[in-house]
């Protein structure tokens, strides 16, 4: 490589600083009802957990499908300590009020979200990440499948509240801030998620960049090679799916606070795929290919794409076809023209700072 | 006790027997291409659906069964040629990430087809009755799924060691490049394999939805979980394998979700303790056991890595 | 010919400006249908919308502060489950609809129920049992009967009609709606003296056998299953297949006809508490008949026949109740027609609506139906009042 040039990472984090003061302006100016900022949100927390997955699956070259699974955690994590215990008899109706009757602070409740997740990462880890491609990638589904029943399991009530909805918890409404009247005074309610995963992702870049992440890619490359270079692959692989973990947990965190309810029997293995297919959309092995895929995807199925799923006039003309569930066939179909004729996603393997530097010679295609 | 047990054997039978027919498919792909055909039990749910429609057209039942195989057989096919082909050389997660995608694009069609309804499967006369058999009441399908595996399954090793194609199939699964070095058609085996498979869950289909008549977009994702799950615990790769595993996992399900009454007659618990929820997610804490204890399942070979 | 074709896209365009100008004569005042089209209540939310949509044929126009609106019906999708909900009712929400309907389901109106309350948008619940719904808000209303009256109906129903002692309960593990009419027909079946069992199935399971083993095996007099109409059917067609004879109770979701053609031809005691009675409004009854005879979607969405299911009568009457609550109001604006809400009242088909303090139609009474199992209809049984 040739001398770095300062350019492509200043020009960087000025992106990143342009779309941030966009979305504070945004949120100030736009009424909160418009559909953008339900993307923008839904959009950074799937981006987070689009990112989470990556880390294994692209970076490290575990295939793992247990990422619904962590969610779930996360997200139980967050409800049971932060629902308010004023509120708890409400929530808890079966079980007189729930066994737990403190609450942690919102940012405690999130990094708890990701500890427990990445806990029990390391529990499933010690079996199953012995295991070779496809089995490790039944296995984690598997995990995550027993993690929704028995979060379900009504002995396990007076905590996870069994199987019913877990509600009342600060969600992303609450940061905005308010006038004594209740008036809002500052909309923070959409930046305050870009933050959370803004942070987290960068975390995960960080590591990335750091001698971990080389080893990690190097396992990805050629495993064998790899431990014959010295890098311990048992403690590595353990470490990436548990750091994987811990932010999926936190990503399920921010998905219960844009949900305001959460529910474990719609942690299914859906959920995974649909994070899965985000991350092949953007790119395996590419943190900026995540992000942006996973606000596309969201904006395309909540949004862009919603009048497929209504009867639309031209003039008299009704246009065949559209009704409830057109938007998902339409959203397949681009699916699987990617999947198959455009493997390597929207970025490749290339990253933000990549699209500012002058074109290389890409390396030659695998 | 016999009496309280014997019910949810007998449906444990039954349905085990219906995994068994989605397993083979699961097994077979697998032995050939090293593929977990994810959308293998949305094809399966696909045959239901497609039974739905052509009976609802009030076509008789002779005609009716069989075009729906032929159909599922042909969807098999048109699956493996779309989406697995073009990846034949890509890495095996690509291939994977394409069979997650045609599930998501099947199950997202029939949810477009039906409008996401439930749709009632037809009464198909001869196994949709009721009969007794030693004092429980079930459908004729209950007692004809277990006879009608076996019977398919020994026309099916017989093919597998008997034929040309069979012989072919098994050199492909031994050593994909060299089997095509000695000039088989790789292509056309492959084929023949999703057909086979394809086939047998469309027979499979119209055992289970006989037995369960409601058909809804998601109603293949468990049966093939859990038919996936039989095939690793019997030993991927192997037929005989893949059905007792389908087989213990059914009864195993069943006697599950009437533990709680089982050990309340047997005076081993005084209040029921809701463990029949636990029925799916027992398959898989199997599953995670046996991948610990004995990854290459039951029956599996032993496979080295070869660096 | 490319000329023609301009011709002709011209005039279509034309003709089309014409068409909506037609159509926008009058300001419009959007109505919010959250309910599910598809799913496990795929069904019910159907029959539930059909009332809303005969109640906007009946009455299309309404007068707010001295101005004709023209009602349009806004639908959104909720699929029956709470986290497809939240996006539903945000499209709701970005529409700028004045009021919201729905939705069928207990859950998805509570997953639903702060996206409203943050927009200051009015709910007003139309089938939604569970207390949950409307307790500790003041944005969401409900115009039928509650759970626990509901529940207590049932019980009472079981114990002093059937002569029932063991009851065995059956429901979808974490669907509000189940969940809370088993714990309030529990409570008051063990009560009356009575022993329940009680047991979940996971969402999307598909196989009632071992179930309904489990509850032959107990010796149930009876099998409470208040759930979806999409389990209910079958449970009832599986529970023929196995000889079972052991009457089955369920809550509004069961007055279906899609489960009464479940039972149709089988040995099974179907019984339902529901809002309404086909036969008790000639007017409303005959109405919707023809709407359907003449309407093929709407036929099909009402599962094929024209028996009309009780939901459908509660869409109907919630209608008109939002239009009251729009006139009270004076104005289009949701925290307005929130406002005026608590003060509305109205004669509907299903019976007098007002509200209570926390925003519950005051009702005591309930019908009890029972399905002939020749005929595959629904057929009165009695009128249930509890003070």
């Amino acid at each position: 490589m040739k001398a770095k040039s300062k350019t492509p990472a200043i020009l960087t984090w000025l992106v990143i600083a342009v779309i941030y003061v966009a979305v504070f302006v945004a949120e100030q100016l736009l009424p909160p009802s418009s559909m953008l900022f339900t993307v923008l949100k839904k959009g950074a927390t799937y981006a987070l957990v689009a990112v989470s997955m990556n880390l294994l699956n692209g970076f490290t070259g575990i295939f793992s499908l247990g990422q619904a699974g962590f969610m779930l955690i996360g997200a139980y994590v967050y409800g049971i300590f932060t629902i308010p215990v004023a509120d708890r008899p409400v929530v808890y109706q079966y079980y007189d009020g729930g066994a737990i009757q403190f609450t942690v602070p919102v940012i405690a409740a999130l990094i708890l979200a990701g500890l427990a997740a990445a806990f029990f990462a390391f529990l499933i880890g010690l079996p199953v990440l012995r295991l070779k491609s496809d089995y490790l990638a039944i296995a984690t589904l598997g995990f995550a499948e027993i993690m929704r029943v028995l979060i379900q399991w009504n002995p396990m009530g007076p905590i996870t509240n069994g199987a019913n909805m877990l509600r009342l918890f600060p969600n992303f409404n609450d940061f905005n801030l308010r006038d004594a009247s209740g008036n809002v005074t500052l909309y923070l309610s959409t930046l305050v998620p870009f933050l959370i995963a803004g942070v987290c992702i960068g975390l995960i870049v960080l590591l990335l960049n750091s001698g971990y992440g080389r080893a990690l890619k190097a396992i990805r490359d050629d495993e064998i090679a790899a431990e014959a270079m010295g890098v311990n692959l048992a403690h590595h692989k353990r470490l990436a799916f548990c750091i994987s973990s811990f932010f999926a947990g936190i990503g399920g965190a921010m998905l219960a606070m844009y949900q305001t309810t959460v529910q474990a029997k719609f942690f299914t293995t859906a959920m995974t795929y649909e994070i899965l297919l985000i991350v092949v959309i953007g790119g395996v092995g590419s943190v900026t290919g995540s992000v942006l895929s996973s606000f596309l995807f969201v904006a395309a199925s909540e949004w862009w794409l919603r009048f497929l799923d209504e009867k639309q006039m031209i003039g008299n003309f009704e246009v065949p076809l559209l009704r409830n569930g057109f938007r998902l066939v339409v959203f397949s179909i681009i699916i699987m023209v990617v999947v198959l004729f455009f493997r390597r996603g929207i970025m490749g393997t290339r990253e933000l700072p990549d699209l500012f530097r002058k074109k290389r010679k890409e390396g030659a295609v695998k | 006790m016999w009496n309280t047990i014997f019910p949810y054997l007998l449906s444990g039978i039954s349905v085990g027997g219906q995994y068994a027919l989605i397993a083979i498919g699961y097994t077979m792909v697998y032995g050939i291409l090293r593929l977990i055909n994810f959308a293998h039990g949305d094809v399966f749910m696909v045959a239901g659906i497609i039974m739905v429609y052509i009976a609802a057209s009030g076509l008789p039942l002779w005609v009716s069964v069989p075009l729906v195989l032929i159909i599922t057989a042909a969807v098999g096919f048109v699956i493996e040629r779309v989406a697995y082909k073009p990846l034949r050389s890509a890495p095996r997660m690509s291939v994977m990430i394409s069979a997650i995608g045609v599930s998501y694009t099947l199950q997202n069609l029939v949810l477009y087809i039906t409008g996401g309804l439930n749709k009632q499967y037809p009464a198909i006369p001869g196994i949709s009755e009721s009969i007794q058999i030693g004092g429980a009441t079930t459908k004729v399908v209950t007692v004809v799924t277990p006879v009608l595996v076996i019977l398919l399954v020994v026309a099916l090793v017989l093919l597998i060691n008997r034929t040309k194609i069979g012989m072919a199939m098994r050199a492909v699964s031994k050593d994909f490049e060299t089997a095509q070095l000695m000039g088989i058609k790789i292509n056309s085996v492959i084929s023949t394999t999703f057909v086979i498979g394809s086939f047998l869950a469309g027979v499979g289909s119209v055992l289970y939805f006989t037995n369960y008549p409601t058909v809804i977009q998601t109603s293949g994702a468990m049966p093939g979980l859990k038919a996936f799950v039989a095939a690793v615990f019997g030993g991927i790769g192997s037929i005989p394998g893949a059905v007792i595993g389908a087989f213990i996992i059914g009864i195993m399900e069943n006697l599950i979700k009437g533990l709680d009454i089982i050990l309340f007659k047997a005076g081993l618990v005084t209040k029921p303790l809701g463990l029949a929820i636990f029925s799916d997610a027992f398959t898989f804490a199997l599953l995670i056991i046996i991948l610990v204890v004995k990854p290459t399942g039951l029956f599996g070979e032993k496979t080295t890595d070869k660096v | 010919m490319k000329k023609l074709a301009m011709i002709v896209l011209a005039l279509v365009l034309a003709l089309s400006c014409f068409a909506v100008s037609l159509a926008e004569d009058l300001p419009v005042v959007k109505i919010g249908i959250f309910e599910p089209a598809s799913g496990d209540s795929g069904a019910g939310g159907k029959q539930e919308t059909l009332g809303v949509q005969y109640a906007n044929r009946v009455q299309p126009t309404v007068d707010i502060g001295g101005t004709t609106y023209k009602v349009e019906l806004v639908m959104a999708d909720n699929g029956s489950s709470a986290d497809k909900a939240p996006s539903a009712a945000q499209k709701l929400v970005s529409e700028n609809v004045s009021v919201v309907l729905g939705s069928y389901g207990s859950g998805v109106s509570i997953a639903g129920s702060e996206y409203f309350k943050n927009a200051n948008i009015p709910a007003i619940g139309l089938t939604c049992t569970n207390p949950q719904v409307t307790a500790g808000n003041s944005h969401y209303f409900r115009v039928c009967f509650l759970d626990p009256f509901q529940g207590t109906v049932l019980a009472n129903y079981a114990f002093k009609e059937l002569g029932a002692k063991t009851a065995y309960c059956l429901g979808e593990a974490g669907n509000d709606y189940d969940q809370g009419l088993i714990t309030f027909f529990q409570q008051a079946f063990e009560g009356l003296g009575g022993t329940v069992m009680h047991e979940d199935f996971l969402t999307n399971n598909a196989d009632f056998t071992a179930f309904l083993t489990t509850a032959t095996a107990i010796g149930a007099d009876v099998i409470f299953c208040p759930v979806s109409i999409a389990y209910s059917t079958q449970i009832v067609a599986q529970a023929a297949s196995q000889g079972i004879t052991i009457p089955v109770l369920g809550g509004d979701t069961l007055d279906s006809n899609v489960v009464a053609a479940a039972a149709k031809g089988t040995a099974i005691d179907l019984v339902v508490t529901t809002f309404y009675q086909e036969g008790a409004n000639a007017d409303f009854d005959n109405g919707f008949k023809a709407w359907l005879a003449e309407d093929a979607e709407a036929m099909t969405n009402n599962g094929g026949n024209d028996m009309i299911a009780g939901v459908t009568c509660m869409g109907y009457d919630g209608y008109f109740t939002a239009l009251a609550a729009l006139q009270a109001a004076g104005s289009t604006d949701g925290a307005a027609v929130m406002a005026a809400l608590p003060g509305v009242e109205i004669d509907g088909v299903s019976g007098h609506i007002a509200f209570d303090e926390t925003g519950d139609a005051i009702r005591t009474s309930a019908f009890v139906k029972k399905v002939n199992n020749e005929t595959g209809d629904w057929e009165f049984v009695a009128e249930q009042t509890i003070e």
